[in-house]
Parts: structure tokens; sequence; C-alpha cells
């Protein structure tokens, strides 16, 4: 049940490719717009780099998130779903993951390339990526929540970036600081394993608040 | 008596008019004693001038705005889980006024931060998780204002508040986590605390006032809840509000 939910997401995604690419491309663009915005002083933007890579991937992951439940759920498919004897956890659970492939892991793969524009060194770009590849997940699973909540509401593309953002802002601390960490010289271990929990954490709660509030939702 | 009659909204609007005085009057005596002993009693500190005693103000009010968010995810889980529409609508009830403690108690550490830091805002671990957590209580009322449906607006509410209710231990224990320019808790429940007897008195007297001013104006907020959602209803028909 769960790979078949993965692998149909996956499929629908690859069908339409152009969805996942204006996602990488709007974070590629906003991280540029920084450097233009502020100034090409080396010292500065390795300063602001891990902030402005991290702020970007959380605004690029909102944005994907629309498309979370939203096709679904004008076609009809998800109260299908609803209707399924498997627990509703699962599908959210397959769901969030074929979310997490599509929309943040080609955030984490060109994160480093985005990187290298910051002048940040080959250790730190190691750190950024592992960074992202811990964060993200935490992203899509609060985001899923917001997702599911905001569903058929009107103006839910604002409306769900006032939910999600503040829950967003403990990845964000200690993932960007993991970066500043690396940057500075000093162990960027503590930000990694405190990203870890709330990868856990998240991962544990955060499916069978999405659940309920899609049943919420589509009563 | 059964006492969950009371759970019906219908049977408690006039109970909650009749409870309201018994909040708003000692409320206004306690906060007119408070602000006297704050002002006149209470020693001038000796490393902060007179400037502290904005403490009387900004103290309680972050105690609120935190207790608050607690109750109202409190009331909402209730409402959700027990179907009761009275705590539900106590939870929307409870929301404005947690913003506006939280509110109140970020533009007073701003004002006593210009004389004492230096700074009107410093990106300090306390100020920054009370900016978020207004953060939170803007979210949750405008999740419950964009939906239509009221039941559906309680239950989306209530996920949400139980969500971010995780934040609230977060500012609690970000003075232990991040290291940084906020002083640390004076107010200890174990040991002595490390404040004047008539500073503490004047705190505990403010943080009651705001808890019963808390009290008696959620309880008018929720009468015109219940009059809004519940126009319909026959009680309310007959009476001609």
């Amino acid at each position: 049940m769960l790979r078949w939910i993965v692998w149909r997401d996956l499929m629908l995604a690859w069908r339409r490719r152009s969805d996942m690419l204006s996602t990488v491309f709007f974070f590629v663009i906003v991280v540029s717009l920084f450097p233009l915005g502020i100034g090409p002083e080396t010292q500065l933007l390795r300063t602001i780099a891990p902030g402005v890579v991290w702020v970007a991937a959380l605004l690029a992951s909102m944005l994907s998130l629309g498309r979370l439940f939203a096709n679904d759920y004008q076609d009809g498919t998800l109260e299908q779903l609803l209707l399924t004897p498997q627990p509703l956890f699962l599908v959210v659970i397959g769901k969030t993951l074929a979310h997490w492939i599509v929309a943040e892991v080609p955030l984490v793969l060109i994160a480093p390339l985005v990187g290298l524009q910051f002048n940040l060194d080959p250790d730190t770009l190691l750190i950024l990526f592992a960074s992202l590849l811990l964060g993200t997940p935490v992203l899509s699973l609060i985001g899923s929540v917001g997702a599911a909540l905001t569903l058929g509401l009107r103006g839910g593309g604002v409306l769900i970036s006032i939910l999600v953002l503040p829950l967003y802002i403990p990845a964000l601390i200690f993932g960007a600081g993991a970066v500043e960490a690396s940057i500075m010289g000093t162990s960027p271990a503590a930000h990694l394993y405190l990203l870890g929990a709330f990868a856990i954490v998240s991962s544990l709660f955060s499916p069978w608040a999405t659940a309920a509030a899609l049943r919420i939702s589509l009563e | 008596m059964n006492i969950y009659k009371y759970a019906s909204p219908a049977t408690f609007y006039p109970v909650a008019g009749k409870m309201i005085p018994w909040f708003a009057i000692p409320s206004a005596i306690l906060f007119a004693v408070g602000l006297f002993v704050g002002f006149f009693v209470a020693p001038t500190d000796f490393q902060q001038g007179d400037a502290y005693r904005i403490i009387f103000i900004h103290v309680p009010a972050a105690w609120m705005a935190m207790l608050l968010y607690v109750l109202m995810a409190i009331y909402a889980g209730i409402g959700w889980t027990f179907n009761a529409r009275l705590a539900s609508m106590m939870a929307s009830a409870i929301a404005i006024t947690g913003a506006m403690f939280t509110v109140l108690s970020l533009v007073t550490g701003a004002l006593w931060g210009k004389p004492t830091w230096g700074t009107y805002w410093a990106w300090d671990a306390r100020m920054t998780s009370t900016l978020i957590l207004l953060f939170l209580y803007i979210g949750f009322i405008s999740l419950q204002a964009a939906i239509d449906d009221p039941r559906r607006a309680d239950r989306a509410g209530a996920v949400l508040a139980l969500v971010g209710v995780i934040n609230v231990p977060i500012i609690y224990f970000s003075v232990q986590w991040w290291n940084t320019l906020h002083q640390g808790a004076t107010i200890r429940i174990l040991g002595k605390p490390s404040i004047a007897a008539p500073m503490l008195a004047a705190m505990l007297i403010m943080l009651a006032a705001c808890w019963l001013y808390s009290v008696a104006v959620v309880l008018i907020r929720l009468r015109c809840i219940i009059l809004e959602r519940e126009q319909n209803a026959s009680r309310f028909a007959e009476v001609g509000v």
C-alpha cells in the first residue's frame, strides 16, 4: 500500500516534470538574488550563506506544499483514499515521502552548487548538504499538516505560509546553525543531532496530525 | 444538580453573563492595588533604577501569553475529542486575548530593553520565541477566519493549536538552550526568589489581575460567539436578541 502510494505520486510528478523543475529554479533564483541585493563582498556573503540557503529552501518547499493534496482533492481521489481499509496515516506517510522525493531531494542535491556562489569551502558544502538532507523531511512532514488543514480554502496559498513557517523555525535555526558552525570551524555535530531528533519526532507525530486534519477537511 | 447541562451554549450564556462582574470588578481592584504597590511601595532597583518597574506589566503579560496558549490548546482539544461546541468556542475566545497579551509583552519588553540594554529589539531567545508565539496565535486566528463552516474551523484550529503547543516548552527552556543576554528567571518556585518582597507581591497581584481580566474578557467574547453562532436557536429567537 505504502509503496503503491509512493509509486503513484512519483509517476504523477514525473508526468508533470515542469512543476518539479520550477521549484528548483525558484530556489536557485531566490538564492542568487541575495548577492545581487547585498553586494559581492566575499566575506559578507559567506556569513549570510547558511541563512539565505536555508530560508530559500523553506520558501521553495512551502511553494510545493499546495500540490501535496490539492490535485487528489479536486479529482476525488483523496476521498477514495480515505475510504480504503488501510490506516490513513499510511497513505499520508506515502504521500509525504513522495513529496519529499519530488520537491525536497532536488533542492538538497543542488544546494552544494548554489553554495559555491557564496564561496563556501568543500567541508562546509558537505555540512550544508547533510543539514538539508536531515532537515527537509521535517519541512515535508510539518508542511503536510498545513496542507491538509488548508485544503480547499480560499486564499489557501498565503494561509499555509502563515500556519507552517513559524513551525519551521526550529529546523531553520539548527539547520543554518550547523552550516554556520562549520564556517566558524567548530563542530556542527550538535546541530545535526538536533535536526535528526526533529526529523524523528516529526515523523512520529505529524502523519497522525495530517490524517486527522484530512478527515476534518473532507467531512 | 447536573453540571454538564452548562456545556450547552444556550444554558451557559446567561450564566456567563452573571459571572462576568465577579471577575471584572476584582480585576479592576487588583490592577489598582498592584500598580500602587509597584509604583510607590516597591523599592528602586540598584542597577536599573526606576526603569525596571515595567516588569509589573511585562512579566504577567508574558506569563499570560504562554499560559493562555496552553489553555486555548486544551479547550480546543476538549472541543475536538468530546465534540463539545462550548469548549471550541472558548478556544476561539481565548485566542484573541492571548494574542493581545503576546503583543503587550513584546511592546513592554522593547520599551524596557531600550534603557537597560540600549536597544528596542535584540534577537534574544525569549523575545524570539515570544514573537513565534505571536505568529502561532495569528496562524490559529487566521485559519479559523478562513473557514466558513464553524465546526470545521473548530476542529482545524484544534489540530493547529495542539501541533503548536510543542512551541511553548521551547519558549520556557529557551533560556537554558540558547545562551543569550536575557536575564535568567528571577522567580523560582523552589528556593528563595532573588527579588525584594514588595516587588514579588506587586508582580503576583498584577498576575492575578491579568488572570481575572482574561476570564472576564473571554466570557464577554464567548457570549458574542454564542450569539453569533446560535442565532437561529429557538431560545434566542424567543428573547429576540
